[in-house]
């Protein structure tokens, strides 16, 4: 606009605004505008979701809901109590599989991992963090249920299955959580002469244990939900199943797949019923996430 | 950036952050015998002549760059030696070679030889593990675990002896001796956060002897901390050399004509070409000497502030 060394102009008034910074301004506030209506569209969807679960969800929930087997869809009454049992006997054996191991994992790349193997197990479970959930139940279907194991459908399978969807959750979330310990602690272990592995058991894994458990639960809320898995290796049933492995396992999300799909409007109502408590169930998983996440003892100033 | 440090480190809550004034500085002095006074009981001391640490011909590398090179001297026992020069001189790196720290850098390498009391410390059958054990470490900030300030002390004796029986002991002995008994005996449960800037520095010296080391490796201890923290912590080097050989790096050139015995001056050397930063030992003599008759023109502008 003007060329240095030009004498100061002097005093002007502060509303005396050239045509540029209007401009400016205008440009700002269009794009603001156009930012909200994004913003906007983008959670009514969501909002929808909450909404119709909901509405159409809570009346079929009672006690009975909890407490009794699957009907005949065409039948009113009964409940989810096998799905329901189901999904916490799958979920208890995904989780005893997938946490350590996912945790592990996560140790290995940050404390560990350099090198070309590490890049490569960190660039896998990218890619599998990105594998449709159906390849992972036809994977373990062909492996283990027909397959070379041959051990049938039942629950462990399809553990075995949500374990592998919840794997790379765990791994890439917890190394997150364990590149948040600073440096300095693990420095000042080495410092008073503490192995690598006294480092990680005294140092590190205790200061990463909120962050931990917070990867463990969001894993845990995404593998709780997943269906295309079960569909090959749990199966499904109308009764509650202890069995370990050999028998066909229920889970509250096949129950909720195969009401819905049928024509009757008493398996439809059950199927939204069930769809509003595995929202539940997930709200609290991610929302105890939450919490625990923002506990985390590692602080540093810096 | 060391102000940012110094002012985050006024910020934590104990009483030792009040404000800084001059009565509160001369009150610190009252509390214990002054360095001043220390100092003048110095000349009389029997000079240990025992070497602990030889430094022969050694140059740090990361990667292909030396950092420092080609530096040789003795440390003497029961000394306190301070290591100064501009930023990039290598100090540190220096330093951090002298317990194997840097090793934990991958591209980290050191060429020449490092002696602890005649013997190797990189001979191939070294652990570098019982190397930072016998050479203690404190860092430039205060970096307790986020621990019991009882677990703090303790880490340490129990990597050794899980089920150590006297940690009671260990733990009130170091703390003693770092001069912080008396400010937590009464909160040893409580998180070495709790503390103030100072006090966490301190916890760190106690974290550190309590694994009784030999020899104390100090990284800027104080350039985090207020005048007032610093001051303690000079004041508790100068009790702790009774026990222990203590090398220090400083900025600050004060510090190091206040505390050390001996002082090793550095400078960089800049290959503009390759872009490559080298530091390089200048000179190596008593305290008194480097700060009153340098040997060389380049100690002599870098401590009157001519330099940089």
């Amino acid at each position: 606009m003007s060329v240095l060394n030009t004498a100061p102009v002097g005093y002007r008034s502060l509303k005396d605004v050239d045509a540029q910074a209007r401009k400016r301004r205008r440009a700002d506030r269009r794009a603001k505008r156009i930012m909200m209506v994004a913003m906007a569209t983008a959670v009514v969807p969501l909002i929808l979701i909450l909404w119709v679960v909901v509405q159409k969800g809570y009346q079929v929930i009672n006690l009975t809901f909890f407490a009794e087997d699957v009907m005949p869809f065409r039948r009113e009454g009964g409940g989810f109590r096998n799905g329901f049992f189901g999904t916490a006997y799958i979920m208890v054996i995904a989780i005893a599989m997938a946490v350590p191991l996912g945790i592990g994992a996560a140790v290995y790349l940050v404390e560990y991992g350099r090198g070309r193997f590490a890049s490569m197990v960190r660039f896998f479970t990218d890619v599998m963090t990105g594998i449709p959930s159906i390849f992972v139940g036809l994977f373990v279907y062909a492996i283990l249920v027909i397959g070379t194991v041959r051990i049938g459908f039942g629950t462990f399978v399809g553990a075995v299955a949500i374990a592998l969807m919840m794997l790379p959750i765990v791994v890439r979330a917890s190394e997150e959580m364990l590149k948040l310990v600073p440096d300095s602690l693990r420095n000042a272990a080495f410092g008073l002469g503490a192995r690598r592995w006294q480092s990680v058991t005294r140092v590190v894994l205790p200061a990463a244990a909120p962050g931990l458990a917070t990867s463990s639960m969001l894993a845990i809320a995404r593998g709780i939900g997943e269906t295309a898995p079960l569909i090959l290796t749990a199966l499904g049933s109308l009764t509650l199943i202890t069995t370990f492995q050999g028998e066909r396992q229920s889970a509250l999300p096949l129950l909720i797949y195969d009401s819905a799909t049928q024509p009757f409007p008493a398996g439809i109502a059950r199927a939204w019923g069930g769809a509003l408590c595995l929202l539940a169930i997930t709200l609290i998983f991610t929302i105890g996430a939450r919490i625990v996440g923002s506990r985390l003892a590692i602080r540093e100033e810096s | 950036m060391n102000d940012r440090d110094a002012s985050s480190a006024n910020e934590a809550p104990a009483e030792e952050s009040r404000v800084l004034d001059e009565s509160a500085v001369r009150e610190a002095k009252k509390a214990s015998p002054s360095l001043v006074t220390l100092r003048a009981q110095e000349p009389g001391r029997e000079r240990d002549t025992e070497v602990v640490l030889t430094l022969d011909d050694v140059t740090c590398y990361y990667g292909a760059f030396a950092a420092v090179s080609g530096v040789s001297f003795d440390i003497a026992k029961h000394d306190i030696t301070a290591l100064i020069g501009p930023s990039g001189c290598g100090k540190s790196t220096l330093l951090r070679t002298l317990n194997r720290m840097n090793d934990l850098i991958p591209t980290a390498r050191v060429v020449g030889r490092v002696l602890y009391h005649g013997e190797d410390i990189y001979d191939p059958e070294v652990d570098p593990v019982e190397v930072r054990r016998r050479i203690g470490m404190v860092f430039q900030k205060p970096n307790p675990f986020p621990k019991s300030i009882y677990d703090n002390v303790a880490f340490g004796p129990r990597l050794n002896n899980p089920k150590a029986k006297d940690l009671d002991d260990i733990v009130e002995q170091s703390l003693r001796r770092a001069a912080l008994w008396d400010e937590v005996k009464d909160k040893l449960g409580e998180s070495g956060y709790a503390l103030s800037g100072g006090q966490q520095q301190r916890l760190c010296i106690a974290r550190a002897i309590a694994t009784e080391p030999d020899v104390v490796l100090m990284d800027e201890p104080c350039s985090a901390l207020d005048p007032i923290a610093t001051l303690r912590i000079e004041e508790l080097m100068f009790e702790l050399k009774k026990d222990y050989t203590i090398i220090i790096v400083t900025h600050n050139m004060q510090q190091a004509a206040r505390v050390s015995d001996r002082t090793a001056f550095f400078t960089v050397d800049v290959d503009d070409a390759l872009g490559a930063r080298t530091g390089r030992l200048v000179e190596f003599d008593d305290t008194g000497k480097i700060f009153t008759r340098p040997t060389h023109k380049a100690t002599e502008d870098y401590i009157t502030g001519r330099f940089g």
